[in-house]
């Protein structure tokens, strides 16, 4: 185990810690104890940083199940290292912030953080496996710590039908894409990304292809919140607000982009993968910020606004793709739009991730988010509205923040997508600068609600819960460290370029790049649409209640999410149905079920596949006592049937026992012939003394109907096992492996009593094992009688 | 369980009772051998303890017999555990058994044999199963 | 004598299947138990009959009978006993609750809602 390993792991191991460190210092908050370690995860995937950027890619194995090829290979590259990089910096922000913004006395804090750490380590285990069975596992992890962070206050009915949301949706999409990796190792034979991506060029013709790019889209569409999947998204707010800053706009949701990116150089040699990429990115892109704008809470809007922001990275991504197509030098102009989503991914989380906080921070301190309570906190909480702004202006495109700069990239992209010349990119393409455009309105319009309709306006104190004023300074740090980032990167956008290149060669492997960021390219076709983004985008703000009617004109009723609910409340019922029709409570139903299939399965296939055999040469002599005992047992058992009292069926079953036990003496099994006996008498007085307790046999009045229907089962049941008994001497399929314990009892266990042997040391295991479950019925029966006693007095 | 009276039994049971004990042993430690071990000699114990219970009545057993039966059970099922897990602690797989040969003076050859622990185990919770379920049910109304 | 077994095993099998299907919980315990002794002489007489000495080395025979199916049937007799007396109990119990052993009467209410 490597460094590497022990680095996506430690989070996990902290987790284990987090509960008694909480029951010990129950004084100091136990996000201290937490902050640490992304702090050192961070500073530690820092120093990689130079290396990678010279192109060297770090590679750890460790087996897990070689003989199935699956082993836990870490491989860090510059994707790779972008996205821990993000993880465990946003993380150690997002903690610190949760410290100041989750309360150490009413809060579960040690769940809260066992389910942080259990994500960061997750979300690092995605990002840096090269092994895709590795990389589904810490998916589902990523999946299964959200559902967790957003039931945290599992009070509340909306967390927790949030929380089911996201899990099924997720859930779903993870599902599909672990049918896509094993389609992709049918094609490959292979789990490893790294192997499969230079076989690209031979599976793309293969027929599981576009199986397997469907599935692998559908796990990163449903995980990134891409139309249609994302309406989990805006429920899953319900989260504590680090947690969204963190998971839900920051990290887990780019897990979908991730995915995307990496496998680009797999699948996109496919036209429908840039199509569908692009086409759902753009699409999201539209969507999410149209719907953003009609949203009163602050979560909502900024729900909306990630997932479309999660469209645009996406679209550019697909329409980057295509520069696998050209060769080398023509390619170089359509990769700017891979540059400019690896470029906003990172902008994103910096500008999105300082806004959660911002939301959080008058949530906190105002108690509500609703924009119609709100308004005129300027004055009072000054430098959360520094914050705001900085972080608004940048989601907008405004100069000078990182935004402006990563959205005239992005119009670029866009524009050069007319110019891609096949899967019918010349004529459609133009749809993509035009969407792009009128999407860009919104986010503008979305962008200045947060702002100006927070913190400017009519101050209205009675509506809030409590006094607002400004925030103290720890819930302040983190967003502060993320706008400076939004102004620095806005400044000086070639600080990053050096990691943007290196992002690039992971994604479009074999190529050069050169990326440079300028903030002022002359009087091009992106500054014009900027500026018309501007003019539309007030105009539209302005005169908004004059147009938001266009909202009420979608019926409910149509909507994804009632979709979604009804989609549930069907399953649920059919399900209840179809298990009502069969799950009758009554035990004899069951029995009869589980009879029939008997008869049913080995009947048939005895008689199908010719497996009856009757084989008379080698069997044993018969002797007259011996038929005795037969007869004996025989009438003894169905003499059961039609015994009226206890006492005669017990004797019966105890002649039938007996019967057995001297069976076993003339078969060569002194052993059973013995244990036969004792546990026949112990059983016997075992049901002396229960029946003592219970009442009369009874037949309960059974009809000639019910007694025919058992007769028929049980004689069917009695045929096929005579059957297979015969068969089972006739047939020997192969030499027995009982001459192992003949030759090997005296040698190698120093016995004499192969049985015994066998039991104790051979077998041991199953003894062991019995022994256990022998224990655990008489635990069962101590309970059943001796506890219910005690419970009785109490009450 | 009903109280009797039957002096016959009684008597009977003081002189049997010893015997089938006695035999329970003899059967366990033959076991390796000869028909015989943990479940055959556990079972023949209980039997014994039923046939008092027969004789006398259930407080009388508990006086003369005062285990918690549920401890041996408990203390059965350690036994076989840790000699299963005790190859664990020479490197050895689960459940690997060492035995070796002595000779002491009178008896004669003879082996030792860690199965046995295994096998008193298997005694151990045969009877502490078989006598809680018999006194918990007995004892109950 | 494997063939006679055969049916033998056969008329066990279908008794054990006709109480289980009564409706008396006394009678389905007594039919796990007939039950549990048609398998045990099933799995004996699949191994083959008195092909040889009892499995004991000290007998210095040429040929022992099989003594894995042995083995699994010691194993059987014993958890058979642990489950009849679980079920003894358990239908004690439901009667002493319920004041009935029909299992007609036990179903409880339809459905889950």
């Amino acid at each position: 185990m490597s460094l590497l390993h022990l680095a996506i792991i430690s989070p996990l191991i902290l987790a284990i810690f987090i509960p008694f460190v909480h029951k010990t210092f129950p004084k100091i908050h136990t996000g201290w104890f937490l902050l640490p370690l992304p702090v050192l995860l961070f500073a530690y995937f820092l120093s990689f940083l130079s290396t990678t950027i010279n192109g060297q890619t770090t590679m750890e194995t460790l087996a897990w199940i070689p003989t199935l090829g699956i082993n836990f290979t870490v491989r860090l590259d510059g994707l790779g290292l972008l996205f821990a990089m993000l993880i465990t910096g946003i993380g150690a922000l997002v903690v610190l912030y949760s410290i100041y913004y989750l309360s150490k006395e009413k809060e579960k804090l040690n769940q809260f953080y066992v389910y942080l750490l259990l994500f960061m380590g997750a979300m690092l285990g995605v990002v840096l496996s090269d092994n895709l069975i590795v990389l589904y596992a810490f998916w589902e992890l990523t999946s299964f710590s959200s559902f967790l962070l957003i039931g945290y206050w599992n009070h509340r009915e909306r967390s927790r039908y949030g929380a089911q949301k996201s899990m099924l949706i997720t859930v779903f999409g993870g599902l599909s894409m672990l049918g896509g990796i094993i389609l992709l190792y049918l094609m490959t034979g292979t789990f490893s990304i790294s192997e499969a991506i230079v076989l690209a060029d031979v599976i793309v013709n293969h027929e599981l292809f576009t199986a397997a790019l469907l599935c692998f889209l559908l796990g990163a569409f449903t995980k990134s919140a891409q139309f249609p999947f994302h309406i989990w998204l805006p429920d899953a707010m319900e989260a504590p607000t680090p947690v969204s800053a963190y998971l839900h706009s920051a990290t887990m949701v780019k897990a979908g982009i991730y995915l995307v990116a990496r496998l680009t150089p797999i699948f996109a040699l496919s036209g429908l993968w840039i199509w569908l990429v692009a086409g759902i990115g753009i699409l999201t892109l539209f969507w999410g910020s149209f719907n953003a704008v009609k949203h009163t809470d602050l979560k909502g809007i900024l729900a909306y606004s990630t997932i479309s922001q999660l469209g645009l990275i996406m679209s550019l991504l697909g329409l980057g793709a295509a520069s696998l197509h050209y060769s080398t030098i023509d390619a170089g102009f359509y990769t700017v739009a891979v540059s400019a989503a690896v470029f906003h991914l990172l902008n994103h989380a910096t500008f999105k991730g300082s806004l959660f906080m911002m939301v959080g921070i008058v949530d906190h301190e105002t108690g509500t988010r609703d924009i119609r309570n709100l308004g005129g906190l300027m004055t009072i909480m000054p430098i959360t509205f520094t914050i705001a702004i900085i972080g608004a202006f940048s989601m907008a495109g405004l100069p000078p923040f990182n935004g402006f700069l990563s959205k005239e990239m992005f119009f670029t992209g866009m524009l050069r997508a007319q110019e891609i010349g096949f899967f019918n990119m010349g004529t459609l393409g133009i749809l993509f600068p035009i969407i792009a455009w009128v999407a860009s309105v919104f986010t503008f319009i979305y962008s200045m609600i947060i702002v100006f309709k927070t913190f400017t306006g009519k101050f209205q104190p009675e509506k809030l819960k409590v006094k607002p004023h400004e925030a103290p300074l720890g819930l302040l740090i983190s967003p502060v460290i993320l706008v400076s980032l939004v102004v620095i990167i806005g400044l000086f956008p070639n600080l990053v370029a050096p990691l943007i290149n290196t992002v690039m060669a992971s994604i479009l492997p074999g190529m050069e790049f050169d990326v440079h960021i300028y903030h002022w390219h002359g009087f091009n076709t992106e500054l014009f649409m900027t500026i018309g983004v501007i003019l539309a985008g007030i105009l539209l703000y302005k005169f908004m209640p004059k147009w938001t009617g266009v909202y009420t004109r979608m019926p409910e009723r149509f909507s994804f999410n009632s979709a979604y609910d009804n989609g549930l409340a069907a399953i649920q019922k059919g399900a209840n149905r179809f298990t009502n029709a069969y799950m009758t409570n009554s035990i004899r139903t069951y029995l009869i079920y589980i009879f029939a299939f008997f008869i049913f399965t080995l009947g048939t296939t005895l008689i199908v596949k010719n497996a009856f055999t009757l084989d008379t040469s080698n069997v044993a002599s018969i002797h007259a006592f011996e038929v005795v005992l037969v007869v004996i047992i025989a009438v003894g058992s169905i003499s059961i049937l039609f015994a009226k009292s206890r006492m005669t069926t017990i004797i019966l079953l105890g002649a039938v026992g007996y019967s057995v036990s001297l069976f076993y003496a003339i078969f060569r099994a002194p052993d059973l012939a013995l244990t036969q006996l004792v546990i026949e008498t112990v059983s016997v007085a075992l049901f002396l003394l229960v029946f003592y307790h219970l009442p009369k046999v009874s037949r309960h009045e059974e009809t000639r109907q019910f007694k025919m229907g058992n007769a028929i089962i049980s004689v069917g049941v009695g045929v096929v096992v005579t059957m297979i008994a015969l068969s089972a001497h006739s047939g020997k399929a192969f030499d027995s492996i009982s001459q192992y314990y003949i030759e090997n009892t005296y040698k190698k266990a120093a016995g004499e009593n192969m049985v015994n042997v066998i039991l104790v040391d051979f077998r041991g295991f199953d003894t062991l094992f019995e022994i256990a479950v022998l224990a655990i019925a008489a635990l069962g029966i101590f309970s059943l009688i001796k506890l219910r006693l005690t419970r009785g007095k109490e009450q | 369980m009903m109280k009797t009276n039957n002096v016959i039994l009684e008597t009977a049971t003081k002189v049997i009772v010893f015997i089938i004990l006695l035999f329970s042993v003899y059967m366990f430690f033959a076991g390796h051998y000869e028909p015989g071990g943990g479940f055959i000699g556990g079972l023949m114990a209980s039997g014994a303890i039923v046939l008092l219970l027969i004789a006398y009545d259930i407080k009388t057993v508990t006086t003369i017999l005062p285990f918690d039966f549920k401890k041996v059970t408990a203390v059965g099922l350690l036994f076989a555990a840790g000699t299963a897990a005790g190859g664990l602690l020479f490197d050895k797989p689960m459940l690997t058994h060492w035995f070796t040969y002595v000779n002491p003076p009178l008896l004669g050859k003879m082996s030792l044999h860690t199965a046995v622990l295994f096998d008193i185990g298997v005694f151990l919770v045969v009877v502490g199963v078989t006598m809680t379920i018999i006194q918990t049910i007995g004892e109950s109304e | 004598m494997e063939i006679l077994m055969s049916f033998l095993i056969g008329i066990i099998f279908m008794s054990a299947t006709y109480l289980m299907l009564s409706k008396s919980l006394l009678r389905i315990i007594v039919g796990t138990g007939l039950l549990s002794h048609g398998v045990h002489l099933l799995l004996l007489t699949m191994g083959g009959l008195k092909k040889g000495a009892a499995p004991l080395l000290g007998q210095h025979a040429e040929a022992y009978t099989d003594p894995l199916p042995q083995a699994l049937i010691l194993t059987a007799i014993v958890i058979a006993f642990g489950i009849t007396a679980l079920f003894l109990v358990v239908a004690y119990r439901t009667y002493q609750e319920l004041g009935s052993d029909n299992m007609e009467l036990m179903r409880g209410k339809e459905g889950n809602e």
